[in-house]
């Protein structure tokens, strides 16, 4: 028999061996800053499923290694996935002694490199099946209910990250929802502002240079100076502006952090806004003149629509962004899930930086996949169109 | 007469910066104004100087080293024997870059400690996606005449790679590592966070004990820093890109 094997395979099957093999599966620290002792696959599991993981782990990586069919590859990296998330909970419980509650067990070093392998070989299986941007926000659906039901049944309870959770639930979904409304609130003032900046850019020939030399220096003020830097100004509208105090206009807290989210959401904006009209046809543009059409009529019914995938490009870029930017809020008093991260570094507490991070990253993650998947509707939806 | 205007501005502005890096004195009446109590206006628990430089260093090794692994990635994606890691690398690239770097840096802190190398990190992974971005689009958009030429002029693969694909590339490449240092230098300041030696110090010692006047040098030394840099770098582009244009002319 021949046997070929995958190229990506060798590499995913070399990170398993060492994960499952050299590298400790979870980690068993007395209380949550002191640190950690590391356990293996073995220690960290009950006698009967250490060694059923550590065939099931082997066999996707088989998989993996040899030239096998889509399919098999995307069951045997969904499979071994599922495994992992589960029995990381199972180890959660086995490690804890009764009744300790002061006992934190996170996931170690293998057990990420494992989860980094099978999503390697996951990563890869949708990208070879050429998914339909349908599809792509179908799957993260999906893996997002399964990571819910996961969270809901409690299995995941006895590890560490859950724990800080635990004692946080009210503040987690307070600062994660201000998290959300900066993230969202400035990308929607860049939009309100930038598109008709974009479009008097794109009219106006002269503007344009200025404009955007203008917000390119902003964007290359630090992110963390510029929040400092808009508490002065904001100080003083709150102090001497009648009803912007009450509007909750304060020299530091959410405002500074709001304003500065959005000067640098605009250059993504108000510059794409200039390439996607430029980008026009020629054409299109005579032809809608011909036909009579106002210079309203045309930007609204012919540029603007023809300019849209690339302004939602520019969107993309903005909130993605603007999720991870809002994190630095919390330096100022701002909140978001940065609050969790910079409490977690000052007490060197990692699951509470892993509280602020891992939703702000799944967050992120999630608006790259809808966004990415709603430029290429659009797009293929013009090109039909056009046709 | 507009045509040294720029120029001049430019030389100012360095003139400027280097003044009040090895100076920083002579600006304290300026300063003065935004700070309260009595507080000093000018950073006085480190030198400003050394700080630049330090800020300066780190953006210097993570670009260098992103610089090398993205153009080895892209040339590796674009041969025929790692052409089918090509759209997996893609979005691997893209999927770094939803990662916040406030958060790569934090986790970053278990595994190396605090410091310089969790900012070396974050950097490094931010600065790889526009340098691979670039080198991707400069390396399968090349002339398809010219790759021809050079194949019947009987050169091997390695050769077609040094002499023609790259350096006709390199201005696109160069425009890459451009947009990814100005990035990252806006970053590093991020990094003092978790104890990075950067400017990022400045600032952050400004936002906690309530002094503008820190907060303010800071950001306009890194701000001052990327304008000449960007500057610097598309001069340099240009240059490549003005001498590619007159030997493939020849």
């Amino acid at each position: 028999m021949n046997i070929r094997f995958d190229k990506l395979g060798i590499v995913i099957a070399a990170i398993v061996a060492y994960a499952a093999f050299f590298a400790s599966f979870a980690t068993f620290r007395a209380n949550r800053i002191v640190p950690g002792e590391a356990r293996s696959i073995f220690e960290a599991l009950p006698p009967t499923i250490g060694p059923l993981l550590l065939a099931i782990v082997v066999v996707a990586a088989i998989i993996a290694l040899l030239k096998t069919p889509l399919l098999l590859r995307l069951a045997a990296s969904v499979v071994a996935l599922a495994a992992l998330a589960i029995l990381i909970g199972v180890a959660g419980t086995f490690l804890t002694p009764a009744g300790n509650t002061f006992a934190r067990i996170s996931p170690a070093s293998g057990l990420w490199l494992l989860i980094f392998a099978f999503t390697l070989l996951l990563a890869d299986v949708l990208t070879r099946l050429n998914l339909s941007p349908l599809g792509r926000v179908g799957v993260l659906v999906i893996a997002t209910l399964a990571i819910g039901l996961l969270l809901i049944s409690g299995q995941w309870d006895s590890l560490s990250i859950l724990k800080e959770y635990a004692n946080r639930a009210d503040s987690f979904w307070a600062e994660g929802s201000k998290h959300i409304t900066l993230a969202l609130g400035s990308l929607a003032a860049a939009v309100i502002i930038g598109l008709p900046l974009g479009i008097l850019c794109h009219r106006v020939e002269r503007l344009r240079a200025g404009v955007l030399n203008v917000l390119n220096i902003v964007q290359t003020i630090p992110s963390i100076a510029l929040f400092g830097l808009l508490i002065v100004p904001l100080g003083w509208v709150a102090a001497h502006v009648p009803g912007a105090a009450a509007l909750g206009i304060r020299g530091i807290g959410t405002a500074p952090a709001f304003v500065a989210l959005f000067l640098y959401s605009l250059l993504p904006v108000v510059a794409n806004t200039v390439v996607g009209l430029a980008g026009v046809p020629r054409a299109a543009n005579d032809a809608a003149r011909g036909m009579g059409m106002t210079d309203r009529q045309r930007l609204f019914g012919v540029e603007f629509p023809l300019a849209f995938p690339v302004i939602l490009t520019g969107i993309r870029i903005v909130l993605v962004q603007n999720i991870g930017l809002a994190t630095i809020a919390a330096l100022i008093g701002g909140g978001g899930f940065g609050v969790f991260v910079f409490q977690g570094v000052g007490q060197t507490a990692m699951d509470l930086v892993l509280l602020g991070a891992v939703p702000t990253v799944a967050l992120a993650f999630a608006a790259a996949i809808i966004l990415d998947a709603i430029i290429e509707m659009t797009a293929t939806k013009r090109r039909v169109e056009t046709a | 007469m507009k045509a040294w205007l720029p120029s001049l501005l430019r030389l100012a502005l360095v003139v400027l910066l280097v003044a009040f890096v090895t100076n920083p004195g002579w600006f304290e009446p300026l300063l003065k104004p935004l700070t309260e109590n009595n507080a000093p206006a000018i950073y006085n628990q480190g030198s400003l100087l050394t700080l630049t430089l330090l800020h300066l260093r780190t953006v210097l090794i993570a670009t260098v080293a992103a610089t090398i692994v993205a153009v080895a990635l892209a040339i590796l994606v674009t041969r025929p024997a790692g052409a089918e890691f090509l759209p997996l690398s893609r979005s691997l690239v893209n999927i770094g870059q939803t990662f916040p770097p406030v958060a790569v840096l934090a986790l970053a802190v278990p595994a190396v400690g605090f410091g310089e190398k969790p900012t070396l990190i974050a950097l490094f992974l931010y600065g790889l996606l526009p340098i691979f971005e670039n080198a991707l689009t400069g390396l399968t958009t090349l002339p398809g005449n010219v790759m021809e030429a050079a194949r019947g002029a009987g050169m091997t693969g390695w050769q077609r790679l040094i002499k023609v694909e790259l350096p006709l590339s390199a201005p696109i490449i160069l425009g890459g590592i451009r947009l990814s240092v100005v990035i990252s230098l806006a970053t590093a300041t991020i990094g003092s966070t978790v104890a990075a030696k950067t400017l990022g110090e400045v600032i952050i010692a400004g936002l906690l004990s309530n002094n503008l006047a820190f907060v303010l040098q800071g950001g306009l030394i890194v701000a001052a820093l990327a304008v000449l840099i960007y500057d610097g770098l598309s001069a340099i582009e240009r240059y490549t890109a003005r001498r590619m244009g007159q030997e493939t002319g020849d």
